[in-house]
C-alpha cells in the first residue's frame, strides 16, 4: 500500500492541477480568466507526461560515454521529453492566437464578460 | 504605469546584456547534439533577447535594434530551410527529409548528424521570428503608441 | 449559491475520476513497467529502448531528445514548425492595422 501511494502521488497532485484549470476555463466569465485556465491545464498536461517517464537510480537522456547504451535502464525515457516539447511550444502559438482573437473582441464588443458579449451579439444580429 | 524612456539603468543595462543572451542563445542551438539545447530553446532565448529590449526602451527605440518589419519574414526563412533541407534530400534520390542523401562528402551518419544541424538552425530562427511577431502585433493596438 | 455547489462537485468529480483512472498505471519510476521495457505489449519492439540504443550509431549525437525530435520523427518537428507560422500569421493578419486609410 505504501509502495503504491509513493508511486502515484505525483500524479495525483497533477490531476488536482488539471481540475483547476478546467474548473477556470468553463466556470469563469471573464474571457482572459478562461484563457488563464486554459494555460493551467496546458502546463498540467505537460508536468504529467514528463512526469511519467523517470526512472529510479537513472541519468538524464544524454549518453555517456562511461555508461554505454547497452543498459537501457540507466538512462530516463526520452520519448515524453521530445513529444512534450512540441506540445510548449505549440500552446504558445495557440495562446498567442487566443489573445490576439480577444483583443478583437474587445475592439469590437467593448466588453469581455460572456453573458454581456452573447447580449451584444444578439443585439448585433437582431436588427438585420 | 509610467513610462520608462528615462530610465537610465534600465535602459542601459538591457542594451548591454541583450547580445550576450544572444551569444548563449547561439550557443544552446549549436550546442544541442551534445548538451540539452536545441532549436526551440535558442529560439525562444533570441525572441528573449529582443522582446528584453523592447519593453525596457519602449518600442519606438527597439525599432533600431531590430525592426518591426523584419519578424514574419524572419518566421518564414527558417521554415524554408527546414523544408529545404527535406526537399534536398528528396531531390538527391531519397525520402523527404531522409539525411543519409544530403549531398556532402563524408559517411552516412555524419550526414545525418549535419542534417539534424541545418533542421535546428531552421527551427531556432522561426521560433524567434514568430515570437517577435506575436508580441509586435500584440502590441499594436496600444493607445499610447 | 447552488451553482457554485454545483460547481464545486463537477469539479471534484473530474478529480476523482481522473484519480481512479491512474490507479491503472505502473508506478512512478519503475524500470521493469512495461512501457521501459525491450518489447512492448503488442509484440513488437519497443519505441523508447530503440530510440536509447541507436542514436549515438545512426547520427553520431549523444542527445537523445535531438535526434528524436529531428531525425527519427522529423515530420511532427514539420508539422509542429508550420503550426507556428500560422499561428504568427493568423497574429499578423488580425492585428495589423493599414496604413494608409483615405
Amino acid at each position: 500500500m505504501g509502495k503504491f501511494i509513493l508511486g502515484h502521488y505525483a500524479y495525483w497532485f497533477i490531476f488536482v492541477l488539471m481540475a483547476l484549470g478546467f474548473y477556470g476555463l468553463v466556470v469563469k466569465r471573464n474571457l482572459v480568466k478562461k484563457l488563464i485556465g486554459l494555460a493551467i491545464f496546458q502546463v498540467a498536461i505537460i508536468m504529467f507526461y514528463v512526469s511519467s517517464a523517470v526512472k529510479t537510480g537513472a541519468t538524464i537522456p544524454i549518453i555517456d560515454p562511461a555508461l554505454g547504451t547497452a543498459d537501457t535502464s540507466r538512462y530516463i525515457n526520452p520519448l515524453q521529453h521530445c513529444l512534450m516539447l512540441t506540445a510548449i511550444v505549440v500552446g504558445v502559438a495557440t495562446s498567442g492566437v487566443a489573445y490576439a482573437l480577444v483583443i478583437t473582441i474587445w475592439k469590437r464588443y467593448k466588453t469581455l464578460d460572456e453573458k454581456e458579449l452573447l447580449e451584444r451579439m444578439k443585439d448585433d444580429a437582431d436588427p438585420e | 504605469m509610467t513610462r520608462n524612456e528615462n530610465d537610465v539603468i534600465i535602459s542601459l543595462m538591457s542594451r548591454v546584456v541583450s547580445p550576450f543572451i544572444m551569444l548563449f542563445a547561439l550557443y544552446v542551438i549549436f550546442h544541442g547534439h551534445y548538451s540539452p539545447g536545441g532549436g526551440f530553446q535558442g529560439g525562444t532565448m533570441l525572441a528573449a533577447a529582443v522582446i528584453l529590449v523592447r519593453l525596457a526602451v519602449g518600442n519606438d527605440l527597439a525599432q533600431k535594434q531590430f525592426p518591426r518589419a523584419w519578424a514574419t519574414p524572419l518566421g518564414s526563412v527558417g521554415v524554408l530551410i527546414y523544408w529545404g533541407t527535406g526537399f534536398t534530400a528528396l531531390v538527391f534520390g531519397g525520402n523527404f527529409l531522409d539525411y543519409k542523401f544530403l549531398p556532402l562528402a563524408m559517411e552516412a551518419a555524419w550526414r545525418r548528424h549535419f542534417g539534424i544541424l541545418s533542421i535546428e538552425v531552421g527551427v531556432g530562427l522561426a521560433v524567434m521570428g514568430i515570437l517577435t511577431a506575436i508580441y509586435d502585433d500584440l502590441l499594436e493596438g496600444d493607445p499610447r503608441g | 449559491m447552488r451553482g457554485r455547489v454545483l460547481s464545486l462537485a463537477a469539479l471534484a468529480g473530474f478529480a476523482g475520476l481522473l484519480i481512479y483512472a491512474s490507479f491503472g498505471l505502473p508506478n512512478r519510476g519503475d524500470a521493469s513497467a512495461a512501457l521501459n521495457g525491450p518489447l512492448s505489449p503488442a509484440g513488437t519492439p519497443n519505441a523508447a529502448t530503440h530510440y536509447i540504443r541507436n542514436p549515438e550509431r545512426d547520427a553520431k549525437t549523444p542527445n537523445m531528445v535531438t535526434v528524436i525530435l529531428a531525425d527519427y520523427r522529423g515530420y511532427d518537428t514539420m508539422g509542429e514548425e508550420t503550426v507556428i507560422l500560422t499561428a504568427g500569421l493568423i497574429c499578423f493578419l488580425i492585428l495589423r492595422r493599414t496604413r494608409s486609410r483615405p
